[in-house]
């Protein structure tokens, strides 16, 4: 406990003056300002605001002042060592922000450099195009059904109401498996899929069956031995052509944009009556290139429609073959070609292209054309 | 089928202003397939006027007999004019074509007033070819007198201007290989009138009595149900086809050849009706339909020899056949020059006879295209009826009369509600109208308490089910009317586990650096002796096809690599350097089963015919491979390169299985196709699934391929049927972790697998992973023995371990491993 304090020198200090006081600051200032680097603020620091400068003797001397003048000296040299404080903090901080500054400067890269060490690969286009397609469809409560490459003439013809010597079966150059007769051919068609869900599933049926099928084409630009189709079949009480047509208007927007619809032109299929022929309306220049040769249209051909597929109500004759009742069922079906549709939606111009498996052509359609 | 729209318009009123592409759009609508509208000469501007022929002086003074004609071309045209020709058939008193000076013809050949053979030519006479009409050259067109008058517009006479209309025609439409099935389509898109030319008989003279008519039969009243025979003598052989008929067969794509056959052929594409005419001298006895006798050889038309196969059925006489029914007729038998009797065939065939007929000859004529397709089943006698009475009028003769035989004629009848074509279409189609559509297409309609009874028109052998008569009744209604409306499809189940599972694996290895193929199934013995797979290997295909693209590739693929392989190497010879390759899809395993017959197709199948169909076919197993070569991380300015190896193989089988939510486990593998000591078998959960590693350095040289190429090939089928529907969840621990590396010495000849195996099982639960971190071998280690690091994390769930806890756990794997694999702890 220390006791009242009478031991006083009755002599003011200079060095406690105000005058000298400002100067002690301004040198301290001075040489906190002047430093350029952390290492000359320590030293700065260490002469003007350490235990052994200026202003730290001064601030010892105040003990011997009367104590009238005590509160006057301490407020001033309080707050001159306050001044000094923040001027070091203050230069502190500009030389520390200085510093990073300089060494992540020092760090910069070069952002333009190349980044493909781990390049991405990518997916078929044909594939990604099917899973499009079957997502639409899914969406519609359908389920993705599949069958063999290697098909049973019975599914891929005859249940399909195209019997040995129907013209039809000349329609579609078919790949025959050894021996003669076997019964077994590479599926033409999707279609024989549509025999299969029909005879393994419960009714109602609604199945989307993407799948590749074969004919005897020579490889060129626009034929391919080995392609691919998607069919949708339907099976229900009560449906209709409007349905089917319904059906397709919808896919189309969803594949190539709202308010685009398709045509249908009556046609011939074994496995359908009513049959017709589907068209969808150019998603380029929806018909605004017909009859305008200043403005044609590549994508068309300016006929302002595209063929895409065949479609039809399912014939009865094929519900017949599978079980299924046609006074109480109908159907209806529809199927296009994969390649195609990629050739008109993508502007792929060789069939080529798509079977050669070029990575400069799949790496354009990243992981979804 | 070709069509020009004058001879449309002979036959149906149709609104004089519609051009041919107006005409076409209908047909389409209706279901017809017009593929293109050509006009016949495109190419001719200005006057073609008709010019009589006055007066011929034949200039005899240069090098060829040179006409000097003088045509009058009417007084709008300048009277008679002086032209050069060098046709010769025509005579003073024809009308023909005249291009007068200022004419261009097609091939921008003007035509101009010109000095010639030392007279000035004043126009051109011209030629069908140079009017762009065909081929025919040998002579200018020639007009008969009084069919047209000097200066009248020539080119509606000669037929510039017509357009022709060319249509696809599907195999259900026979009717529409011709002009009457065309035009009854025609009538009835626009609503006019029909007169239907095949119903009516044209007027024939009596036969003359002092002849007898050839005689004919049928020995096959199922596969020829009607036979005609017409017989002709004392018919001019050299009786010309008139021009019109010329124009019109050239028209349709046919070349005329002599009166008699261009008659037959003008009929065949007027009615539908294929005709066959016989040189009557030629023929021995009666004429009659049957099958062949097998080893018959036949000449045909095309002076092909052929050899008769015991299903054909042909037209014979005494001598044997001399013709295949419905497909072509015999060299032996054929009219020529010198004809003047004729016995015209026309019959009924059955369109599978014919059908299988053509398809064994590898002969598509017009004729067999007709039959093929159904040809109207009352025909014949009409058309023959036509044709002759054309042969009399234009190359005269006498008439003998007609034979005929005919198996009796059952009208099929359709049974039908009348609202079934409204209840199809979801449109309001009502019963009057369905009536009125199923008329105008020829069918008789009765009604009864069911619904209506309909009978289609012979011409309509497609019309066979309530189904056909809908197809009419909305196609006539318009397609174009039909409302669009969605069914509520039912509850859907969304894809498969094994649909799901190739999705993600192909986003998987795609994400990973592979591109996605999908090659040709299409594989031969060269390139899997290249691949070096053994005989006995199921990868070595089985299923052979009969008619292969090449004979080089006659097998289905049994395995994804060949054509991966193929593709890489595609790749890298076009400059491509690296690269992985991954395809998704099936291969074809296994042989074909027992052959079976086929189920009828009038109900299900039943469960054994269908199960026999299954077992006929081969397994088809949907596969994963991938192959690479080259550089899996490029060099750049982040370091060196760092190639594919055996490794990047095999981690494509681990991110399939972890797709799967699956482990794969390894053991050395001896598959020939791969390095000997770079190859892994897989296995998921015991089940062999996949082989993974670095090609076999012989294969990579055999296929020139880079050294070091890697591949795998992953059976999806079985991954899938092993992977979980439904991965269940771990319990992760929120209490510290206690790191533990350890480094145990073992021989080379223990696969890291073992050691991995006994650590994990020696640590017990408390273990949470353990990771091989660094391989040593060298002088601290001793001969045939490497050092292996394992990092091992241990965890309790309940816990934080204390140092004693995971020390013990640590000595006991040691232990464990030291037991199993006689691993030494070294001091790390």
């Amino acid at each position: 406990m220390s006791g009242p304090n009478t031991a006083f020198d009755p002599k003011q200090v200079a060095s406690l003056g105000a005058d000298e006081v400002m100067a002690m600051v301004e040198q301290a200032c001075a040489a906190v300002d002047a430093a350029t680097s952390l290492a000359d603020l320590k030293q700065a620091r260490l002469a003007h605001a350490g235990d052994r400068s200026p202003l730290a003797l001064a601030n010892r001397e105040i003990g011997a002042l009367p104590p009238a003048a005590k509160a006057d000296a301490g407020k001033r040299i309080g707050e001159a060592r306050q001044q000094v404080r923040e001027a070091v903090e203050r230069r502190q901080a500009e030389l520390e922000a200085e510093r990073d500054a300089q060494v992540l400067r020092e760090e910069a890269v070069d952002v333009t450099l190349p980044v493909d060490r781990h390049p991405l690969g990518a997916r078929h286009p044909l594939t990604t195009l099917m899973e499009r397609i079957c997502d639409v469809f899914i969406a519609m409560g359908y389920d993705i059904a599949e069958g063999p490459q290697v098909e049973a003439e019975w599914v891929n013809f005859d249940a399909l109401n195209v019997p040995p010597d129907h013209p039809a079966r000349t329609m579609q150059d078919t790949f025959y498996v050894e021996a003669p007769d076997s019964g077994v051919v590479l599926r033409t068609q999707t279609s024989p899929i549509q025999i299969r869900a029909m005879l393994e599933r419960s009714l109602p049926i609604y199945v989307i069956a993407p799948g590749r099928v074969f004919r005897t084409d020579d490889l060129d630009a626009t034929h391919t031995p080995v392609f691919h189709q998607v069919e949708g079949l339907a099976v229900d009480e009560h449906l209709t052509m409007a349905d089917l047509k319904g059906t397709l208007d919808h896919f189309a927007q969803e594949m190539f944009g709202p308010g685009i619809v398709t045509r249908l032109r009556p046609s011939y299929f074994p496995f359908t009556e009513p049959s017709a022929e589907l068209d969808v309306q150019c998603f380029v220049c929806r018909g605004s290139s017909v009859g305008d040769p200043r403005r044609p249209c590549r994508t068309c051909g300016s006929e302002g429609w595209i063929e895409w597929g065949g479609c039809g109500m399912v014939n009865p004759r094929v519900l017949r073959a599978v079980g299924i009742d046609p006074e109480r069922y109908r159907g209806f079906a529809f199927g296009m070609g994969v390649e195609r549709t990629l050739m008109f939606r993508n502007g792929v111009t060789d069939m080529r292209d798509m079977v050669e498996g070029d990575i400069r052509f799949t790496r354009a359609f990243g992981l979804e054309g | 089928m070709r069509a020009p729209v004058s001879w449309l318009r002979e036959l149906v009123d149709l609104p004089a202003q519609e051009g041919g592409r107006a005409i076409a759009e209908r047909l389409i609508r209706a279901g017809l397939e017009v593929e293109s509208v050509e006009r016949l000469g495109e190419g001719v501007q200005g006057t073609l006027v008709i010019g009589r022929v006055e007066q011929v002086e034949e200039l005899t003074e240069f090098k060829k007999p040179i006409r000097w004609c003088q045509v009058d071309v009417g007084p709008a045209h300048g009277g008679v004019r002086g032209i050069i020709c060098g046709a010769r058939n025509f005579l003073a008193g024809d009308l023909v074509a005249v291009a007068l000076p200022g004419t261009v013809l097609p091939g921008d050949f003007r035509i101009a007033a010109r000095q010639t053979y030392g007279r000035t030519s004043d126009g051109m006479i011209c030629s069908e070819r140079e009017l762009g009409l065909g081929d025919d050259h040998d002579g200018i067109i020639v007009l008969p007198p009084g069919t047209a008058k000097p200066g009248d517009d020539a080119a509606g006479i000669v037929g510039v201007g017509d357009e022709v209309l060319d249509i696809a025609v599907t195999p259900d439409r026979g009717y529409a290989l011709s002009m009457r099935g065309l035009a009854r389509e025609l009538a009835i898109a626009y609503g006019v009138e029909f007169i239907d030319l095949g119903l009516a008989l044209p007027d024939l003279p009596a036969p003359a009595e002092d002849g007898v008519p050839a005689q004919c039969g049928s020995d096959d009243l199922q596969a020829c149900s009607l036979f005609t025979l017409r017989t002709i003598t004392g018919f001019d052989p050299g009786a010309p086809t008139p021009a019109w008929m010329r124009r019109r067969l050239v028209a349709c794509g046919m070349r005329p050849v002599s009166l008699a056959v261009d008659v037959t052929n003008y009929v065949m594409l007027e009615l539908g009706q294929p005709l066959h005419a016989f040189d009557l001298d030629k023929l021995q006895g009666p004429v009659r339909a049957a099958r062949a006798k097998a080893g018959d050889t036949l000449q045909t038309l095309d002076h092909v020899e052929r050899a008769l196969d015991a299903d054909d059925l042909v037209i014979r006489d005494d001598r044997g056949s001399i013709g295949l029914a419905g497909t072509m007729g015999g060299l032996e038998t054929e009219i020529d020059e010198g004809t003047t009797s004729i016995a015209l065939e026309a019959a009924w065939f059955a369109p599978d006879v014919v059908a299988r007929m053509s398809r064994r000859h590898r002969l598509s004529s017009e004729a067999s295209r007709r039959f093929e397709r159904g040809v109207d089943r009352a025909l014949a006698p009409y058309a023959s009826a036509r044709a002759a009475a054309l042969l009399l009028e234009l190359g005269g003769g006498r008439y003998l009369g007609m034979t005929a035989v005919e198996a009796p004629r059952r009208p099929h009848v359709i049974s039908m509600t009348g609202q079934l074509p409204a209840q199809v279409a979801g449109m309001e189609i009502s019963q009057d109208r369905t009536e009125e559509l199923l008329a105008a297409i020829g069918c008789d309609i009765a009604l009864a308490d069911a619904g209506l009874l309909v009978t289609p028109p012979t011409w309509r052998p497609d019309l066979s089910d309530p189904a056909d008569l809908v197809e009419e009744v909305i196609r006539l209604v318009g397609y174009d009317r039909l409302p669009s409306t969605l069914p509520t499809a039912a509850m859907g189940h969304g894809q498969t586990l094994g649909q799901r599972m190739r999705r993600r694996i192909g986003m998987v290895l795609a994400a990973r650096g592979a591109h996605e193929v999908l090659t040709y199934p299409f594989v031969g013995d060269a390139e899997l002796d290249a691949l070096r797979v053994d005989p006995a290997d199921a990868r070595r295909p089985r299923v052979r096809l009969a008619n292969p693209l090449s004979d080089e590739q006659p097998y289905l693929r049994a395995s994804l690599l060949p054509g991966l392989l193929a593709a890489l190497r595609r790749n890298i010879g076009r400059g491509s350097d690296a690269g992985c390759l991954f395809e998704i899809g099936s291969v074809v395993q296994g042989q074909l089963g027992p052959p079976v017959g086929r189920p009828a197709v009038d109900a299900r199948p039943t469960a054994g015919e269908w199960a026999g169909i299954e077992a006929l076919l081969p397994g088809q197993p949907n596969m994963l491979a991938a192959v690479m070569c080259g550089d899996r991380e490029p060099a750049g300015w982040w370091g060196p390169a760092r190639s594919y190896d055996w490794s990047d193989a095999v981690a494509v089988a681990d991110a399939v299985a972890d797709a799967a939510g699956l482990q794969v486990a390894r053991e050395p593998d001896e598959d020939p196709s791969f390095h000997p000591g770079r190859c892994a078998r897989l296995l998921i959960a015991g089940m062999p699934v996949g082989v993974a590693g670095e090609l076999h350095p012989r294969v990579t040289e055999a296929l020139g391929l880079p050294a070091r190429t890697c591949a795998a090939e992953i059976d999806l089928d079985t991954v899938t049927a092993l992977a979980p529907e439904v991965r269940s969840a771990p319990q992760v621990s929120t209490h510290p972790v206690a790191k533990e590396d350890v480094a145990v010495v073992v021989s080379e000849m223990v696969p890291v697998a073992s050691v991995e195996a006994a650590l994990r099982e020696g640590a017990g639960p408390l273990l949470e992973s353990v990771r091989l971190f660094d391989v040593y071998r060298g002088p601290q280690v001793p001969q045939g023995h490497r050092s292996l690091a394992f990092a091992l994390r241990f965890r309790a769930s309940d816990r934080t371990l204390d140092a004693a806890e995971t020390a013990s756990a640590r000595e006991a794997a040691v232990a464990l491993a030291g037991q199993r694999c006689g691993a030494v702890l070294r001091g790390l």
